[in-house]
């Protein structure tokens, strides 16, 4: 019995420092992920919570020699400067985050449906329409926007910037649901349509509720895009109706600006979208098993 | 080979298409009617806000000359080189990275999937926002180089004065950005990997990186084709992350044609030659689009 257990004993050592050595490698690796992506989110709080960053320099403080959370209170209560509207501003962001995230979901699940359920024929023309609008892209377009909002009436109007969010957000919409619509079995349908159900009711009773994982996903992508865009924004909307993401912008090499609230806006914009994907979460899952499980 | 490994390898769905096109005729009446009223929005929004911008851009740069003053304008000619080592470079390093750290996030352990939920932080957190971070993060006085000097007594470098270090940062910061959208879809991609395949190539004495080379990367090679164009399609349009990182600075050293097309024609005024300057990358662009095209078309891609 020891005649065969002593070869297996250096292949066994050999196989534990092996594994030692990934457990330890894994934990260096999570460390530097840590801080690779937690370093600018660091840096936010490093500069809201310093009340001295508005006046003086940036000097060189790995953390805020007196904490305070003033920053935050004067944004909150409006009172910093170049943020006196800010909650204005930040309903702006919300309006058209919120509606390019809605108008996105519906067009793009219609479409997608239309090609993808009902055997449109010449359907792969819209898939490759779609595909089409990322060969020029959308900051590209920004003067032409810039002319046609004007001439469509919609200078300095959160619709015009709705409607290009809405533009570059669909065809990925339309891409990603086709393929998850390729995953729900046909029998589905047609057994609705034995029954009687319009083309319309399949679509309400049938593909909405199954598509939910995609559609949340497909949300989110489009919330994401509304809320990172700063160009469309910033050339397509005055003052007046400016979004949070603009100020922050455009402001963002001036040491004059009271930096602390400048950041502390930013901490509490960036807030929604990260609510919004964990209030998902459990959809998104669901979405990414479903596409993982395909058989 | 299973469906499941066709839609990896986009090869041709053989028995996905059996099933999904069990009567193929042309829509009659009602139903023809529902399939026109539910591609209608999507139409409009196509023709409305692509297809008429897109020819207002192409008549507005129409007039050659406006070409010729490009191409002797040494700004130009710095952004283009700009553009191919923002997008070559980022696009490449981000997707490589990624696809890395995709087989990485697999591992079966609690504290990976926490760690997953910090690394889409960047993905979830505003683009113009997080830039700006980045930009204060880089001054003189920032985090960084007070972190230089505190563990390493270094003085760092004034990262904003240097084309090479600006253009760097940018890159840094768009990878910074990006990587954890292709990670989610990489790792989604894997997941579907069986793992019997897996189970025989370790027979066959397959593992670690020889397993990575020999049996991970071949599986998930079209995708990472397909995700690599098409992020090179969304990496030429970033405009965010140069405009608000180094600001094209020092002196437009680091502008790409994105941020010397609004350059053009918000700050100096000259409309056509900012839209002349982006068109001019279309013989690039389209010809990835029709490669993207034709890919999807050979099966259903994952995207």
């Amino acid at each position: 019995m020891s005649a065969t257990l002593a070869p297996l004993e250096p292949a066994r050592r050999r196989h534990r420092l092996r594994r030692a050595l990934t457990e330890t490698g894994s934990v260096l690796l999570a460390v530097v992920i840590l801080i690779w992506s937690l370093a600018p989110v660091y840096n936010m709080f490093l500069i809201a919570l310093d009340p001295e960053e508005g006046e003086i320099e940036f000097d060189g403080n790995l953390w805020p020699p007196e904490p305070s959370l003033e920053g935050f209170r004067e944004v909150i209560t409006q009172e910093a400067r170049y943020l006196e509207t800010f909650w204005h501003q930040f309903g702006n962001s919300f309006f058209i985050g919120l509606l390019t995230m809605v108008l996105t979901v519906l067009i793009g699940s219609l479409a997608s449906f239309a090609v993808s359920r009902m055997r449109l024929s010449k359907g792969s023309l819209l898939t490759n329409a779609a595909l089409l609008t990322y060969a020029i892209p959308a900051s590209f377009l920004i003067v032409p926007y810039f002319r046609i909002m004007h001439s469509y009436g919609l200078s300095d109007n959160p619709w015009a910037v709705i409607a290009t969010q809405v533009t570059f957000a669909t065809p990925f919409a339309i891409l990603l649901l086709q393929l998850y619509a390729s995953l729900i079995p046909f029998e589905l349908d047609d057994a609705a349509r034995v029954d009687g159900a319009s083309a319309g009711q399949v679509y309400l009773r049938i593909y909405l509720p199954l598509m939910t994982p995609a559609l949340a996903i497909v949300a989110i992508y489009a919330l994401l895009l509304a809320w990172n865009d700063y160009l469309f924004a910033a050339v397509l909307l005055a003052v007046r109706n400016m979004t949070v993401a603009v100020t922050q912008g455009q402001l963002f090499s001036d040491t004059d600006a009271p930096w602390n609230a400048m950041m502390a806006a930013a901490i509490i914009y960036v807030l929604p979208p990260i609510a919004l994907l964990f209030a998902l979460r459990r959809y998104v899952v669901t979405g990414l098993t479903m596409a993982a499980v395909t058989e | 080979m299973s469906s499941m490994q066709q839609v990896l390898t986009a090869g041709p769905p053989v028995s996905g298409k059996g099933r999904r096109q069990p009567s193929r005729r042309h829509l009659r009446g009602a139903d023809f009617r529902w399939a026109i009223a539910f591609v209608t929005p999507y139409a409009a929004v196509f023709f409305v806000f692509v297809v008429y911008p897109f020819s207002y851009a192409l008549w507005m740069a129409r007039k050659l000359s406006l070409y010729a003053d490009l191409i002797f304008d040494p700004l130009y000619l710095r952004a283009v080189v700009n553009t191919v080592l923002f997008v070559g470079i980022g696009v490449n390093v981000k997707m490589f990275l990624a696809l890395l750290l995709s087989g990485f996030f697999l591992r079966p352990r609690w504290w990976i999937k926490v760690l997953l939920a910090v690394y889409v932080l960047p993905w979830v957190i505003a683009a113009a926002q997080a830039c700006v971070s980045f930009h204060w993060m880089l001054q003189q006085e920032g985090l960084v180089n007070g972190v230089l000097s505190a563990m390493f007594g270094i003085d760092g470098p004034t990262w904003f004065n240097d084309r090479l270090l600006a253009l760097g940062s940018n890159i840094v910061v768009y990878i910074w950005k990006w990587m954890p959208f292709w990670t989610l879809i990489f790792l989604v991609a894997r997941i579907k990997i069986p793992q019997d395949i897996y189970d025989a190539a370790e027979i066959d004495g397959a593992t670690g990186a020889r397993r990575f080379v020999h049996v991970t990367f071949p599986l998930l090679a079209n995708l990472y084709l397909l995700c690599s164009l098409l992020s090179t399609l969304w990496a030429v349009g970033d405009f965010t992350t140069v405009y608000l990182v180094s600001g094209g600075g020092p002196a437009h050293l680091t502008d790409v044609l994105a941020t010397l097309g609004f350059h053009y024609a918000f700050d100096i005024a000259a409309p056509a030659l900012g839209v002349a300057a982006v068109m001019s990358a279309l013989p690039v662009l389209i010809p990835i689009v029709i490669l993207l095209m034709r890919r999807l078309q050979t099966g259903e891609a994952e995207l």
